[in-house]
């Protein structure tokens, strides 16, 4: 399974960016074999609006079935939700460590979206 | 003749000015408040609404029937209104900006269009009559507010004294409240961010070829920055408003300028007369 996870650095070792929809970027870190990819998200970072819909669907393209962000807007949640892709809380912290959490079961799940839309 | 009250900044004192202007007038006269992200001429004007009506732009409804799932419908739109998963497009209609395009790109003809509220329309009347105030009034999350400008300028008659509360800024929604007004009054604030975005506004109205002329809220507080301003650029003040403590009070209250310092109600009474002269003149 992959797991996306929203930064702005590009490695494991990144701190999770505290946005969803304007991140640079997110970690794709493949849970079978160890291997991570990077997937830019930086068309975004300006985006007059939609960025969250828009993120939702680079996420998507990237084959992850969960994300691991600190929040979710209504529009991103409802793209995320309606291809099943799960979404979890982050804690303040790198990408490795969070998804180690995740692994370890640590961190949960949100069934809605936890913050109001933004621009 | 249609008087347009704008200005760069924010909280500058548009409101206070198109309000002064519609009540200092012995004539009929139509108060537009097209600042429809916070419209306030009413807390002001106090109208008898006699009529509402909803402002509606047209959205795209996916047939999901005809729809081939290809894409080219999200790929087109620049306002990420419509997302593609490989699936038929998911459409988020307070994003859209009813431009149309997806509907032109859409290889299988499977989008349609529905009417979306983002916004209403107030119809009143203050000054027991002589005061037709019309207010547009953008619901919170949408983002159109031109659409909703339209329709409160659509309830203007050509002929006649109207005034326009226009909102802050110099993008797209003050284009669209100053568009079609004979004269524009800019208001500002003798501070250097009052001058900072006046010099914007006139650069627009400029653009705009409009004639105007400036306000000066406060004048005798602040720098001496925008009547200098003013000067170098050839620029006419209209009014410059003193700061009072009684002005404060009374607005805290829902009073007008002309309630506050009542010696602007023959200034403000000619000024229509004055721009008219001077439009004429030219």
């Amino acid at each position: 399974m992959k797991i996306a996870v929203p930064t702005s650095g590009k490695t494991l070792e990144s701190q999770v960016d505290n946005r969803f929809g304007r991140a640079s970027g997110f970690v794709v870190f493949n849970t079978e074999d160890g291997t991570f990819v990077y997937a830019d998200n930086s068309q975004n970072l300006n985006a007059a609006q939609g960025a969250g819909t828009q993120a939702s669907q680079n996420v998507a393209g990237t084959g992850a079935g969960v994300v691991i962000a600190p929040s979710y807007g209504p529009n991103a949640f409802k793209v995320l939700n309606s291809v099943g892709i799960k979404t979890f809380i982050s804690a303040p912290g790198t990408v490795k460590e969070n998804i180690d959490n995740y692994i370890a079961g640590k961190l949960s799940e949100t069934d809605a979206a936890n913050v109001e839309g933004h621009w | 003749m249609r008087i347009a009250v704008a200005s760069g900044k924010g909280g500058t004192g548009k409101t206070t000015v198109a309000v002064a202007l519609a009540m200092a007038s012995s004539e009929p006269v139509v108060y537009a408040d097209c600042d429809v992200e916070e419209p306030n001429g009413s807390i002001f004007l106090r109208p008898e609404v006699y009529k509402t009506e909803k402002v509606l732009v047209e959205v795209p409804v996916i047939n999901e029937e005809k729809c081939t799932s290809c894409g080219k419908c999200a790929r087109f739109c620049r306002f990420n209104a419509l997302v593609s998963l490989g699936t038929p497009p998911l459409v988020f209609p307070e994003l859209c900006h009813s431009c149309g395009g997806c509907a032109i790109v859409c290889p299988a003809d499977a989008i349609s269009w529905t009417g979306n509220t983002i916004g209403e329309i107030s119809l009143g009347k203050a000054d027991g009559g002589r005061v037709s105030v019309v207010q547009g009034k953008l619901n919170v999350g949408s983002v159109l507010a031109p659409p909703v400008i339209r329709q409160v300028k659509s309830h203007i008659p050509h002929d006649g004294f109207s005034v326009i509360d226009c909102p802050p800024g110099t993008s797209c929604p003050v284009i669209e409240a100053i568009g079609e007004s004979d004269y524009v009054l800019l208001v500002t604030e003798p501070t250097p961010f009052g001058l900072h975005d006046l010099k914007l506004a006139v650069n627009t109205v400029r653009e705009l070829g409009l004639p105007f002329s400036v306000v000066i809220n406060r004048f005798d507080e602040g720098d001496r920055g925008v009547e200098e301003y003013c000067s170098q650029e050839n620029i006419h003040i209209m009014v410059k408003i003193p700061h009072r403590r009684a002005m404060a009070e009374t607005y805290s209250r829902g009073g007008t300028l002309l309630d506050g310092i009542p010696e602007m109600r023959e200034v403000f009474k000619d000024i229509p007369r004055i721009i008219e002269r001077g439009i004429e003149e030219k």
